[in-house]
Protein backbone atom coordinates (compact mmCIF):
# COMPACT_ATOMS: atom_id res chain seq x y z
CA UNK A 1 0.00 0.00 0.00
CA UNK A 2 2.82 2.36 0.93
CA UNK A 3 4.66 1.44 -2.27
CA UNK A 4 1.48 2.03 -4.31
CA UNK A 5 0.99 5.44 -2.72
CA UNK A 6 4.60 6.35 -3.41
CA UNK A 7 4.22 5.31 -7.04
CA UNK A 8 1.02 7.36 -7.34
CA UNK A 9 2.79 10.41 -5.93
CA UNK A 10 5.67 9.88 -8.38
CA UNK A 11 3.13 9.72 -11.22
CA UNK A 12 1.45 12.93 -10.09
CA UNK A 13 4.81 14.66 -10.08
CA UNK A 14 5.49 13.31 -13.62
CA UNK A 15 8.59 11.57 -12.31
CA UNK A 16 7.84 8.65 -14.66
CA UNK A 17 8.75 10.99 -17.51
CA UNK A 18 12.40 10.76 -16.56
CA UNK A 19 12.28 6.94 -16.68
CA UNK A 20 14.36 5.56 -19.52
CA UNK A 21 11.66 3.19 -20.77
CA UNK A 22 9.11 6.03 -20.79
CA UNK A 23 11.56 8.03 -22.92
CA UNK A 24 12.00 4.97 -25.19
CA UNK A 25 8.21 4.79 -25.63
CA UNK A 26 8.11 8.52 -26.43
CA UNK A 27 10.95 8.13 -28.97
CA UNK A 28 9.10 5.19 -30.54
CA UNK A 29 5.95 7.26 -30.86
CA UNK A 30 7.66 10.40 -32.21
CA UNK A 31 9.76 8.41 -34.70
CA UNK A 32 6.58 6.69 -35.92
CA UNK A 33 4.88 10.06 -36.27
CA UNK A 34 7.86 11.37 -38.26
CA UNK A 35 7.82 8.36 -40.57
CA UNK A 36 4.05 8.66 -41.05
CA UNK A 37 4.53 12.31 -42.05
CA UNK A 38 7.35 11.42 -44.44
CA UNK A 39 5.73 8.44 -46.20
CA UNK A 40 3.15 10.39 -48.29
CA UNK A 41 5.95 12.67 -49.55
CA UNK A 42 8.12 9.62 -50.30
CA UNK A 43 5.33 8.02 -52.32
CA UNK A 44 4.52 11.27 -54.15
CA UNK A 45 8.19 11.65 -55.07
CA UNK A 46 8.41 8.15 -56.52
CA UNK A 47 5.17 8.84 -58.36
CA UNK A 48 6.90 11.68 -60.21
CA UNK A 49 8.14 9.02 -62.64
CA UNK A 50 4.57 8.61 -63.93
CA UNK A 51 5.20 11.39 -66.50
CA UNK A 52 8.61 10.08 -67.52
CA UNK A 53 12.04 10.15 -65.96
CA UNK A 54 12.71 13.90 -66.19
CA UNK A 55 10.72 15.02 -63.13
CA UNK A 56 12.09 12.23 -60.93
CA UNK A 57 15.60 13.02 -62.16
CA UNK A 58 15.11 16.70 -61.31
CA UNK A 59 14.07 15.75 -57.77
CA UNK A 60 17.00 13.34 -57.36
CA UNK A 61 19.48 16.06 -58.35
CA UNK A 62 17.85 18.40 -55.80
CA UNK A 63 18.36 15.67 -53.20
CA UNK A 64 22.13 15.80 -53.83
CA UNK A 65 22.26 18.97 -51.68
CA UNK A 66 24.11 18.41 -48.37
CA UNK A 67 21.15 19.60 -46.28
CA UNK A 68 18.89 17.04 -47.96
CA UNK A 69 21.45 14.29 -47.34
CA UNK A 70 21.51 15.19 -43.65
CA UNK A 71 17.71 15.01 -43.71
CA UNK A 72 17.94 11.54 -45.27
CA UNK A 73 20.28 10.43 -42.49
CA UNK A 74 17.76 11.72 -39.92
CA UNK A 75 15.07 9.66 -41.69
CA UNK A 76 17.36 6.64 -41.55
CA UNK A 77 17.66 7.18 -37.79
CA UNK A 78 13.86 7.44 -37.43
CA UNK A 79 13.37 4.24 -39.44
CA UNK A 80 16.06 2.31 -37.56
CA UNK A 81 15.06 3.46 -34.08
CA UNK A 82 11.38 2.76 -34.76
CA UNK A 83 12.11 -0.68 -36.21
CA UNK A 84 14.55 -1.71 -33.46
CA UNK A 85 12.26 -0.30 -30.76
CA UNK A 86 9.38 -2.21 -32.34
CA UNK A 87 11.35 -5.46 -32.36
CA UNK A 88 12.14 -4.89 -28.67
CA UNK A 89 8.43 -4.40 -27.94
CA UNK A 90 7.47 -7.55 -29.88
CA UNK A 91 10.08 -9.48 -27.88
CA UNK A 92 8.77 -8.09 -24.57
CA UNK A 93 5.21 -9.02 -25.45
CA UNK A 94 5.79 -12.44 -27.02
CA UNK A 95 8.91 -13.94 -25.44
CA UNK A 96 9.69 -14.86 -21.86
CA UNK A 97 10.41 -11.80 -19.70
CA UNK A 98 14.01 -11.05 -18.98
CA UNK A 99 15.81 -8.24 -17.21
CA UNK A 100 17.80 -5.63 -19.08
CA UNK A 101 15.01 -3.80 -20.94
CA UNK A 102 16.57 -0.40 -20.25
CA UNK A 103 19.88 -1.64 -21.62
CA UNK A 104 18.10 -2.99 -24.74
CA UNK A 105 16.31 0.33 -25.27
CA UNK A 106 19.61 2.21 -25.08
CA UNK A 107 21.25 -0.31 -27.42
CA UNK A 108 18.43 0.19 -29.95
CA UNK A 109 18.88 3.97 -29.91
CA UNK A 110 22.67 3.73 -30.13
CA UNK A 111 22.51 1.21 -33.00
CA UNK A 112 20.04 3.44 -34.86
CA UNK A 113 22.28 6.49 -34.39
CA UNK A 114 25.30 4.48 -35.58
CA UNK A 115 23.39 3.34 -38.66
CA UNK A 116 22.38 6.92 -39.47
CA UNK A 117 25.98 8.10 -39.15
CA UNK A 118 27.28 5.26 -41.35
CA UNK A 119 24.58 6.12 -43.90
CA UNK A 120 25.57 9.78 -43.84
CA UNK A 121 29.22 8.88 -44.49
CA UNK A 122 28.09 6.41 -47.17
CA UNK A 123 26.14 9.01 -49.19
CA UNK A 124 28.61 11.91 -48.88
CA UNK B 1 -7.00 0.42 -28.90
CA UNK B 2 -9.17 -2.70 -29.07
CA UNK B 3 -7.86 -6.26 -29.38
CA UNK B 4 -8.38 -6.44 -33.13
CA UNK B 5 -6.39 -3.24 -33.78
CA UNK B 6 -3.70 -4.40 -31.36
CA UNK B 7 -3.28 -7.67 -33.27
CA UNK B 8 -3.18 -5.88 -36.64
CA UNK B 9 -0.62 -3.43 -35.27
CA UNK B 10 1.68 -6.19 -34.00
CA UNK B 11 1.16 -8.49 -37.00
CA UNK B 12 2.06 -5.75 -39.50
CA UNK B 13 5.08 -4.85 -37.35
CA UNK B 14 6.28 -8.47 -37.43
CA UNK B 15 5.77 -8.65 -41.21
CA UNK B 16 7.63 -5.37 -41.76
CA UNK B 17 10.67 -6.08 -39.57
CA UNK B 18 12.51 -8.21 -42.19
CA UNK B 19 11.15 -6.00 -45.01
CA UNK B 20 12.68 -2.91 -43.41
CA UNK B 21 16.02 -4.69 -43.21
CA UNK B 22 15.77 -5.52 -46.93
CA UNK B 23 14.68 -1.95 -47.72
CA UNK B 24 17.71 -0.55 -45.89
CA UNK B 25 20.00 -2.88 -47.86
CA UNK B 26 18.35 -1.66 -51.09
CA UNK B 27 18.84 1.98 -50.03
CA UNK B 28 22.55 1.42 -49.31
CA UNK B 29 22.97 -0.47 -52.60
CA UNK B 30 21.07 2.08 -54.68
CA UNK B 31 22.98 5.07 -53.34
CA UNK B 32 26.27 3.56 -54.57
CA UNK B 33 25.07 2.03 -57.84
CA UNK B 34 23.66 4.89 -59.82
CA UNK B 35 21.02 7.08 -58.24
CA UNK B 36 19.73 8.61 -61.46
CA UNK B 37 16.11 8.18 -62.51
CA UNK B 38 17.21 6.15 -65.55
CA UNK B 39 19.33 3.78 -63.42
CA UNK B 40 16.63 3.31 -60.79
CA UNK B 41 13.81 2.68 -63.22
CA UNK B 42 15.99 0.37 -65.33
CA UNK B 43 16.44 -1.82 -62.23
CA UNK B 44 12.84 -1.75 -61.06
CA UNK B 45 10.60 -1.60 -64.15
CA UNK B 46 9.32 -5.01 -65.14
CA UNK B 47 10.45 -6.59 -61.86
CA UNK B 48 7.55 -8.67 -60.60
CA UNK B 49 9.46 -9.62 -57.44
CA UNK B 50 10.14 -6.05 -56.34
CA UNK B 51 6.59 -5.08 -57.30
CA UNK B 52 5.05 -7.74 -55.04
CA UNK B 53 7.57 -7.05 -52.24
CA UNK B 54 6.93 -3.31 -52.17
CA UNK B 55 3.15 -3.66 -52.66
CA UNK B 56 3.02 -5.88 -49.57
CA UNK B 57 5.30 -3.44 -47.75
CA UNK B 58 2.96 -0.54 -48.61
CA UNK B 59 -0.13 -2.44 -47.45
CA UNK B 60 1.52 -3.39 -44.12
CA UNK B 61 2.92 0.12 -43.58
CA UNK B 62 -0.45 1.77 -44.33
CA UNK B 63 -2.30 -0.43 -41.81
CA UNK B 64 0.46 -0.05 -39.20
CA UNK B 65 0.72 3.73 -39.61
CA UNK B 66 -3.05 4.26 -39.58
CA UNK B 67 -3.43 2.39 -36.28
CA UNK B 68 -0.49 4.29 -34.79
CA UNK B 69 -1.92 7.63 -35.92
CA UNK B 70 -5.29 6.64 -34.46
CA UNK B 71 -3.69 6.02 -31.07
CA UNK B 72 -1.75 9.29 -31.12
CA UNK B 73 -4.74 11.38 -32.24
CA UNK B 74 -7.00 9.74 -29.62
CA UNK B 75 -4.48 10.35 -26.82
CA UNK B 76 -2.93 13.68 -27.78
CA UNK B 77 -5.75 15.59 -29.50
CA UNK B 78 -9.19 16.70 -28.32
CA UNK B 79 -10.83 14.30 -30.83
CA UNK B 80 -12.76 11.37 -29.37
CA UNK B 81 -12.11 7.73 -30.30
CA UNK B 82 -14.62 7.69 -33.15
CA UNK B 83 -13.28 10.86 -34.79
CA UNK B 84 -9.70 9.64 -34.33
CA UNK B 85 -10.67 6.36 -36.00
CA UNK B 86 -12.19 8.16 -38.98
CA UNK B 87 -9.18 10.47 -39.37
CA UNK B 88 -6.78 7.53 -39.17
CA UNK B 89 -8.82 5.48 -41.64
CA UNK B 90 -8.71 8.32 -44.17
CA UNK B 91 -4.97 8.75 -43.59
CA UNK B 92 -4.42 5.01 -44.11
CA UNK B 93 -6.43 5.02 -47.34
CA UNK B 94 -4.48 8.00 -48.70
CA UNK B 95 -1.20 6.31 -47.77
CA UNK B 96 -2.31 3.05 -49.38
CA UNK B 97 -3.40 4.82 -52.58
CA UNK B 98 -0.24 6.90 -52.91
CA UNK B 99 1.98 3.93 -52.04
CA UNK B 100 0.43 1.47 -54.47
CA UNK B 101 0.49 4.13 -57.18
CA UNK B 102 4.20 4.70 -56.53
CA UNK B 103 4.91 0.94 -56.66
CA UNK B 104 2.97 0.65 -59.92
CA UNK B 105 4.79 3.63 -61.49
CA UNK B 106 8.21 2.33 -60.50
CA UNK B 107 7.81 -1.41 -61.17
CA UNK B 108 5.29 -1.86 -63.99
CA UNK B 109 6.97 -2.19 -67.40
Amino acid sequence: MIARTARHQDYRKNLHRSDLLWLAALLHRLSGLGLAAFLPLHFLTLGLAVDGEARLESFLRWSDAPAVKIGEAVLMFLLAVHALGGVRLLAVENLAWHEGQKRNAVLAAVAAAAMAIVFLVWIF
Amino acid sequence: MNVSLYIWQRATAAIMAPMILMHVVVIFYATRHGITAVDILARTRGSMGWGVFYALFVVAASIHAAIGIRNIVAEWSPLDDRAAGIAAFVFGLVLLGLGLRAVAVVTLP
